[in-house]
């Protein structure tokens, strides 16, 4: 095989061709044992979900032994219970408030951050707020939990808003990273053409910079979503009020409550669950390169 | 390094980039510095969380070395952390090279195993816990498994097992991601030179893949095991921090003695601690690590 026909593959397997295998000439057969190793080991994610599925369907009776057995018919009426006594659309609507805004405001706000610090690393307030963001990586949240709550309590922000707050300021420190090397690989000559024709800072950044940061805003939205929506211990600690409940919190407090009913907590974990697997099973090859981009930069 | 070229008109820089930073800049020492100051200020209090309170020096600090539940919940945090570190690197590693072989349906068996990191670890904790205490000494008694029969979660000794499985199981996901990323800048051509002088896999492994890799190794047990010295959910989810304390983490600690227990300020001394521990050990661990890379 020819280095060429070598690097179009790779960089086939880059944009994610679906099967790169297909297309190969006979030295570069599909290695079939090594499938079948990896269809098996791919059996320690299914079964916890195949498993998921069937408890939430199964009447109480149905449970016991190793409950990998499937349900007779199946028990619906469990979705319904855990719908009500989680409060669900109430715990969704949360959810997906709380993960919009953060997301939204991390990628106007970080990419802005960056941009003004990228451009700016030979000045040394900006190189010293890079590493004031940066340092910030090896804080853990121990330390902080106690005093920011209390914090947000004073401000009034012990709520979604506040939560929106903190997933912004809190992912500022790894996405400052991503951004800031991305900014600087772009060429410095786009925006001095747009400042000769007459662009203020602003308008370089909204109409140069940021639609070709598209790759890293996606990057950094997945991660900010794929966190702010499953996080659990930055809703139990900051929100005060029932009512502004995340989904994992409400699993939370409804398991403390109801903990005998499994199939009814197990219909609820689904319902939770459900919403980003749905997204991401549309989503996926999306979801994987951008995760791949951000470890590469 | 960036030359100066755009400030080059006029020396003066655009008011603009101050006020991208700036209100940024506000949110982050608000929400971040000030909290860690604050938190180093009450360690040295005997503030309970509520009420009166008074500065009471170092006295914090010298019972949390005294203290034996403190010492046992940093036994189990290490214990758990380095297992777990080594364990998701090297089920990582040899998953994303399986993936990045001639297999087929790559695309969709990485799709697969990116699905544990799209979940939300409570939730799937809470799975966990009811296949480890009702279907695993299920299966196992009705195998004649006699080790197995009762619950791991249900004993002191094994119960840390089980955090490590959920964990790695959930973990894996995203390391294995990031080693996909890694291996795929490894350029063919390597491999079919090796393959005509004669390596053995073993030796293109330890001499092409994994020194070629390096960075991506350093970022993964970097990143792992910052991660699981933080671990939370995975143990509210499975054993509580039970049973006892037998797998109460620094970080489940912190939260029950600084919020439920009364003990805020000596609790933040516990995570003033610990963010110093935290720090030397990724410091450590990049030095060596990075000293490796470079001996390739």
């Amino acid at each position: 095989m020819t280095a060429t026909a070598y690097s179009a593959e790779r960089s086939a397997l880059k944009n994610g061709d679906r099967d790169p295998g297909v297309h190969r000439p006979d030295r570069r057969q599909i290695n079939w044992w090594l499938t079948a190793l990896v269809a098996v080991l791919s059996l320690t994610i299914f079964i916890p979900l195949y498993f998921t599925v069937v408890t939430a369907l199964k009447t109480p009776d149905e449970l016991g032994g190793s409950g990998f057995g499937l349900p007779g018919t199946p028990a619906w009426s469990n979705f319904a219970e855990a719908w009500t006594l989680t409060d669900f659309p109430q715990a969704l609507m949360n959810s997906a408030l709380i993960t919009v805004g953060a997301v939204l405001l991390t990628l106007l706000t970080n990419s802005m951050v960056a941009y003004a610090i990228a451009r700016n690393m030979h000045r040394k307030l900006f190189k010293g707020l890079y590493f004031y963001f940066i340092a910030a990586l090896f804080v853990p949240f121990p330390i902080i939990m106690l005093p920011v709550v209390k914090e947000t309590a004073l401000l009034g922000l012990d709520n979604q808003l506040g939560l929106i707050l903190l997933y912004t300021v809190y992912g500022l420190s790894f996405n400052i990273f991503v951004y800031v090397a991305y900014i600087r690989s772009i060429p410095l000559e786009l925006e001095e053409a747009a400042i000769t024709d007459g662009a203020s800072t602003w308008t370089v950044f909204w109409k140069v910079i940021f639609p070709l940061l598209g790759p890293m805003n996606a990057t950094v939205g997945i991660l900010t979503c794929l966190w702010a929506w499953n996080d659990f211990i930055l809703p139990l600690v900051i929100l005060s009020d029932p009512s502004a409940q995340t989904l994992p919190l409400a699993q939370y407090v409804f398991q403390g409550q109801f903990n005998t009913n499994y199939s009814v907590a197990f219909a609820s974990y689904l319902m939770a669950m459900a919403p980003l697997l749905l997204v991401y099973l549309f989503a996926q090859r999306w979801v994987i390169s951008g995760v791949m981009r951000g470890s590469t930069k | 390094m960036s030359v100066p070229t755009l400030s080059r008109p006029a020396k003066k820089l655009p008011r603009a980039f101050y006020i991208m930073v700036l209100p940024a800049f506000a949110l982050f020492l608000i929400f971040h510095t000030v909290p860690v100051l604050t938190g180093i200020y009450y360690s040295f209090t005997n503030y309970a969380g509520y009420g009166e309170w008074s500065f009471i020096g170092l006295s914090n600090y010298i019972n949390l070395f005294r203290d034996e539940r403190i010492l046992n919940a940093y036994g189990f945090t290490f214990l758990f952390a380095i297992v777990s570190t080594i364990a998701v690197n090297i089920i990582a590693l040899s998953v994303a090279m399986a993936l990045n072989s001639r297999i087929k349906f790559k695309t969709g068996f990485r799709g697969i195993f990116f699905i544990p990191n799209i979940l939300s670890i409570l939730i799937v904790g809470y799975v966990f816990n009811y296949l480890f205490s009702n279907s695993v000494p299920a299966i196992a008694e009705a195998l004649g498994i006699n080790a197995l029969t009762s619950s791991i979660l249900a004993s002191g000794d094994t119960a840390w097992i089980g955090v490590v499985i959920l964990s790695v199981w959930q973990a894996a996901a995203f390391n294995i991601i990031i080693y996909l990323a890694g291996l795929q800048t490894i350029p063919g051509e390597l491999y079919e030179a090796a393959s005509l002088d004669g390596a053995s896999p073993w030796q293109q492994f330890s001499s092409i893949t994994f020194p070629l890799i390096g960075a991506f190794f350093t970022i993964n047990m970097v990143l792992s095991l910052k991660n699981f010295l933080q671990v939370f959910d995975q143990i509210i989810s499975l054993t509580g921090g039970g049973p006892g304390t037998s797998t109460e983490s620094i970080s489940v600690l912190i939260y029950r003695g600084g919020f439920q227990g009364g003990e805020y300020g000596y609790q933040t001394a516990n995570a003033v601690i610990y963010l110093f521990v935290i720090i030397a050990i990724s410091f450590i661990q990049l030095r060596i690590l990075q000293r490796r890379e470079a001996s390739f």
